[in-house]
C-alpha cells in the first residue's frame, strides 16, 4: 500500500456521484485544459446523452463512443459476438456459484461475531479465520474470471480482427489528441467490457490525467467489487466481479457508500475492510473528491472504512 | 380526539337537505379519519347496506338513516394500510339493487365488473404504477400459439423489454390470465417502470389466456402440457432466452396460481421460480366437503394429494395473499408445506382482498424478488 500526503500532483481525480455536478469546478480548480476524451460507455445506449458533460468540459470534449463501438463490433463480427456471449454466460455462472460460497462464509462470519460466551481473543481468531476463507474465495474467483478472459482474448485475438483493429485505431487517434480523460459512471460491467476490448489503458489511460466517478472510478482499479446492501433479494453481500484497468492499485472504490452499504453495521463493515485489505476501501459519497498522485498514492484525507468498520480517514487509519 | 365528521353533522340542528349538500361537497367518500371509515349513501331507500368481502367480518353492513333526511351512513374500522373493495346495496320495497358507491369515484375493474374502492389511512398507490415518461417502454407482440394439447389456438402476448437485443439472453416469465394482468393490473406499465428503475431484470414476459378457465386452470394435464411441451419450446426457439430453470418462472393469481403450481408439479425440473398470488389452494384435512362448489373439486383433489406428499416443484416461490380474502387461511397453511420441501419461499400479506389491484400492488416486490434488477452493476 502506498500513501502520500496532500499536495502531490493529481494524476487521477476521483469524485463522488455527479447527480449534482461538480466537474466544471474541479476542472477549473485543477487548471486542466482540453481537449478531453470522455467515456460514457456505462450509460449504454444513452452514451451520447452527454451534452451536459460536454458543457462542463467547456465544450472541448470528444466522446470515445466505446459502447456504440462495441455494439458495432458485435454486429459485424459474428464469431466474436458468439464468443462474447458465451464468455458472459460463463462469468455469470461463475459469479452465481462463487456467491453461494460467499453467502455461506459471510453467514458464518456473522454467526461467529454474534457469539457472546467466548473469550474476545478466541472470537477474534475465529472471525479472522472465516474472513481468510472469504479472501481465498475472492482470490480464486478473480483468478477464474481472469482465466475466462484470457482464453477469450487468446482465442479471438481481437487486435487481428479488422473491425476491432479499426475501432482501436480510431480510439487511439482521438486519445492522442486529448490532454485528459473523463470517465463517467453507469453499468460497470458494460463499461469494463468496452474499456478492455478497445485497449484503452495503453492507448492513453496509462499516461493522461483522469477524472472519474462512480462506475468510471471503479473501473480504474485492479479489482472491481460490486456492493448493494439494499438489494431486494438476499444475499446482499458484496462480491468481487472482475479485474479493472489496474490504473489504481490497492484500493476498492465505493461510490455512494453511505447509500448502498449498511455503514452503521460496524461488524459487517469491519469484515468488509478486512476482506479486501491491504487494499483501502475508499468512500466516494456525493461531494467527495480524492486526488491520487502520479505515484498512485492516496492522500491522508481520503475517507475509508477503518479496520473497526467505522468511517475514518486514511491518515487516521494509518495512525490507529 | 376530534369527533368524526358524521357525528359533527349529527350534532347540528336542524340537519336539513341543504346541510347534507354542503357536507357531501366538503368530504370525499368514504370519509377516512384514522382507522374509521364513514360510508354514506344518499337517496330514497328502505334499507341500505355496505357489501364487502372482508373475511371474518359481517359482509353486509347495514347503514343507518340520519334522522328523516335522505342520508344513510355507517362507520367501519379499517386498520392502517387497508384497501377494500365494496358496493352499496339498496332495498326499496321488495326491490334490491346492488352497485358501486355513487358518491365515490374510485373504482377497481376486473373481468367480472367493477367495485368501489375504499383506501384506508396509510394506503398508498405504489409510485411504480404511474406511467413514467422517462421510462423506456417495452413492446408487446401478439403471439397466437396453435395448441394440440388444448385443441385450440391459444392467444398469447409477448412483452419484449426496452433495449431488447438478440445478443442478450433473457429470463422468461409466463403469466396466467395474461390479458387480465395487462388490463386490470397495469402490468405493462409495471414492467416498464420496474425494469427502467433497475428493480427487475430485463425479462421476456409471455401473457397466456385461458379458454375455459375453470377447467384449464384447475390442475389440468392438458394445460400443463401446453405450457411445458408446446409454448415453452416455441418460445425458446424464437426468442433469446436463458433456457434453464433459474431463468423460467410461472405466475398466476387465484386459479392462475393453481395452474402455475400444478404445471410446475407435473414438470418439476423445468421451472425455477413461481409467483403465486392469492392461489386458490383449497384443500380439506378431513373428508371432501370443501364448500367451494364443484368447480373446486379437481383443485381440492390436487391440493390434498400435494399436501399428503409435498415435494419441491421449483427452487423459489414468491407467494402473496390478502388478509381480507377467504383464501388467506389456505395460503398461510401452504407456506410451511412449501418451505418443508426445501423451496425458498418469500411470503407476503397485505391488508387487501382477492382483487386485481391487490395483485397489482404486490407486483413490485414479487417481480423484483423473482428476477432482481441489475442494481449491483449500476453506479451512477
Amino acid at each position: 500500500m502506498s500513501e502520500v500526503d496532500e499536495g502531490a500532483v493529481p494524476r487521477i481525480t476521483l469524485l463522488g456521484p455527479q447527480r449534482r455536478p461538480s466537474l466544471d469546478k474541479v476542472v477549473q480548480a485543477m487548471g486542466l485544459a482540453g481537449p478531453f476524451a470522455t467515456i460514457t460507455a456505462g450509460w449504454q445506449e444513452r452514451e451520447f446523452d452527454d451534452a451536459e458533460l460536454h458543457t462542463h468540459l467547456r465544450g472541448d470534449s470528444h466522446n470515445l463512443s466505446l459502447w456504440h463501438r462495441l455494439q458495432d463490433v458485435l454486429a459485424q463480427d459474428a464469431d466474436l459476438a458468439v464468443a462474447h456471449r458465451i464468455r458472459r454466460d460463463w462469468i455469470a455462472q461463475l459469479q452465481e456459484l462463487y456467491l453461494i460460497g460467499v453467502d455461506h462464509t459471510m453467514r458464518a462470519v456473522r454467526q461467529i461475531r454474534e457469539q457472546t460466551e467466548n473469550h474476545p481473543q478466541v472470537l477474534a481468531m475465529a472471525v479472522a479465520d472465516a474472513e481468510e476463507v472469504l479472501r481465498d474465495l475472492d482470490r480464486r474467483h478473480l483468478a477464474r474470471v481472469h482465466a475466462v478472459h484470457a482464453e477469450f482474448y487468446e482465442r479471438l485475438v481481437p487486435h487481428e480482427r479488422p473491425v476491432v483493429a479499426h475501432h482501436r485505431g480510431e480510439v487511439a487517434e482521438v486519445l492522442s489528441r486529448c490532454n485528459a480523460v473523463v470517465l463517467a459512471g453507469g453499468h460497470v460491467a458494460e463499461l469494463l467490457d468496452a474499456l478492455h476490448l478497445f485497449n484503452i489503458a495503453p492507448a492513453g489511460l496509462d499516461r493522461l490525467p483522469i477524472i472519474a466517478w462512480s462506475a468510471g472510478a471503479m473501473a480504474l482499479t485492479e479489482r472491481v467489487v460490486l456492493f448493494n446492501d439494499n438489494a431486494s433479494r438476499e444475499p446482499t453481500w458484496s462480491e468481487v466481479y472482475d479485474g479493472g484497468m489496474g490504473v489504481l492499485r490497492d484500493m476498492v472504490l465505493l461510490p455512494s457508500a453511505h447509500y448502498r452499504l449498511r455503514m452503521q453495521d460496524h461488524g459487517r463493515m469491519s469484515t468488509f475492510a478486512h476482506r479486501f485489505a491491504p487494499a483501502r476501501c475508499v468512500l466516494l459519497d456525493p461531494g467527495a473528491k480524492v486526488q491520487v498522485g502520479y505515484d498512485g498514492r492516496l492522500p491522508a484525507y481520503t475517507p475509508v472504512i477503518g479496520s473497526d468498520g467505522r468511517t475514518t480517514t486514511l491518515g487516521e487509519a494509518r495512525d490507529a | 380526539m376530534r369527533r368524526l365528521a358524521i357525528n359533527r353533522l349529527r350534532q347540528r340542528q336542524p340537519v336539513d337537505e341543504a346541510t347534507i349538500d354542503r357536507f357531501l361537497e366538503r368530504h370525499e367518500m368514504p370519509i377516512i379519519e384514522g382507522s374509521k371509515c364513514t360510508f354514506c349513501f344518499r337517496g330514497a331507500a328502505d334499507e341500505v347496506w355496505v357489501c364487502h368481502r372482508i373475511v371474518g367480518q359481517p359482509q353486509r353492513v347495514p347503514m343507518r338513516r340520519l334522522g328523516e333526511t335522505s342520508l344513510w351512513f355507517t362507520v367501519l374500522e379499517l386498520p392502517d394500510g387497508s384497501r377494500v373493495e365494496y358496493q352499496i346495496e339498496v332495498r326499496r320495497g321488495d326491490h334490491y339493487e346492488q352497485g358501486n358507491d355513487p358518491l365515490n369515484p374510485h373504482v377497481a375493474n376486473s373481468p367480472v365488473g367493477s367495485s368501489s374502492v375504499c383506501a384506508g389511512a396509510g394506503y398508498q398507490v405504489p409510485d411504480w404504477l404511474t406511467p413514467d415518461p422517462d421510462a423506456r417502454p417495452g413492446e408487446i407482440l401478439d403471439l397466437p400459439v396453435p395448441s394440440k394439447a388444448l385443441r385450440r389456438e391459444a392467444p398469447c402476448r409477448v412483452y419484449l423489454p426496452a433495449r431488447f437485443s438478440d445478443l442478450h439472453s433473457y429470463p422468461l416469465l409466463i403469466v396466467h390470465d395474461g390479458d387480465d394482468y395487462l388490463n386490470y393490473a397495469a402490468m405493462k406499465t409495471v414492467l416498464d417502470n420496474l425494469i427502467d428503475r433497475l428493480d427487475m431484470a430485463e425479462t421476456i414476459v409471455v401473457f397466456t389466456n385461458p379458454g375455459d378457465r375453470n377447467v384449464e386452470y384447475a390442475n389440468s394435464s392438458r394445460h400443463a402440457r401446453f405450457i411445458a411441451a408446446e409454448l415453452l419450446p416455441l418460445l425458446e426457439e424464437r426468442f433469446p432466452l436463458l433456457g434453464k430453470p433459474s431463468g423460467r418462472c410461472l405466475m398466476g393469481a387465484s386459479f392462475g396460481g393453481v395452474a402455475s403450481l400444478s404445471t410446475a408439479y407435473r414438470y418439476p425440473d423445468l421451472f425455477g421460480s413461481l409467483l403465486l398470488q392469492s392461489g386458490s389452494f383449497v384443500f380439506t384435512d378431513i373428508g371432501q366437503d370443501h364448500g367451494g362448489g364443484e368447480v373446486f373439486d379437481p383443485v381440492v383433489r390436487f391440493m390434498n394429494r400435494y399436501r399428503s406428499n409435498p415435494r419441491k416443484v421449483a427452487e423459489r416461490a414468491f407467494i402473496s395473499c390478502g388478509v381480507y380474502e377467504p383464501l388467506i387461511v389456505q395460503n398461510r397453511s401452504m407456506v410451511p408445506v412449501f418451505d418443508g420441501t426445501g423451496m425458498q419461499i418469500r411470503y407476503v400479506e397485505a391488508r387487501d382482498g382477492h382483487s386485481w389491484e391487490d395483485w397489482r400492488d404486490r407486483l413490485g416486490e414479487g417481480l423484483s424478488w423473482i428476477y432482481p434488477g441489475p442494481q449491483k452493476y449500476y453506479y451512477e
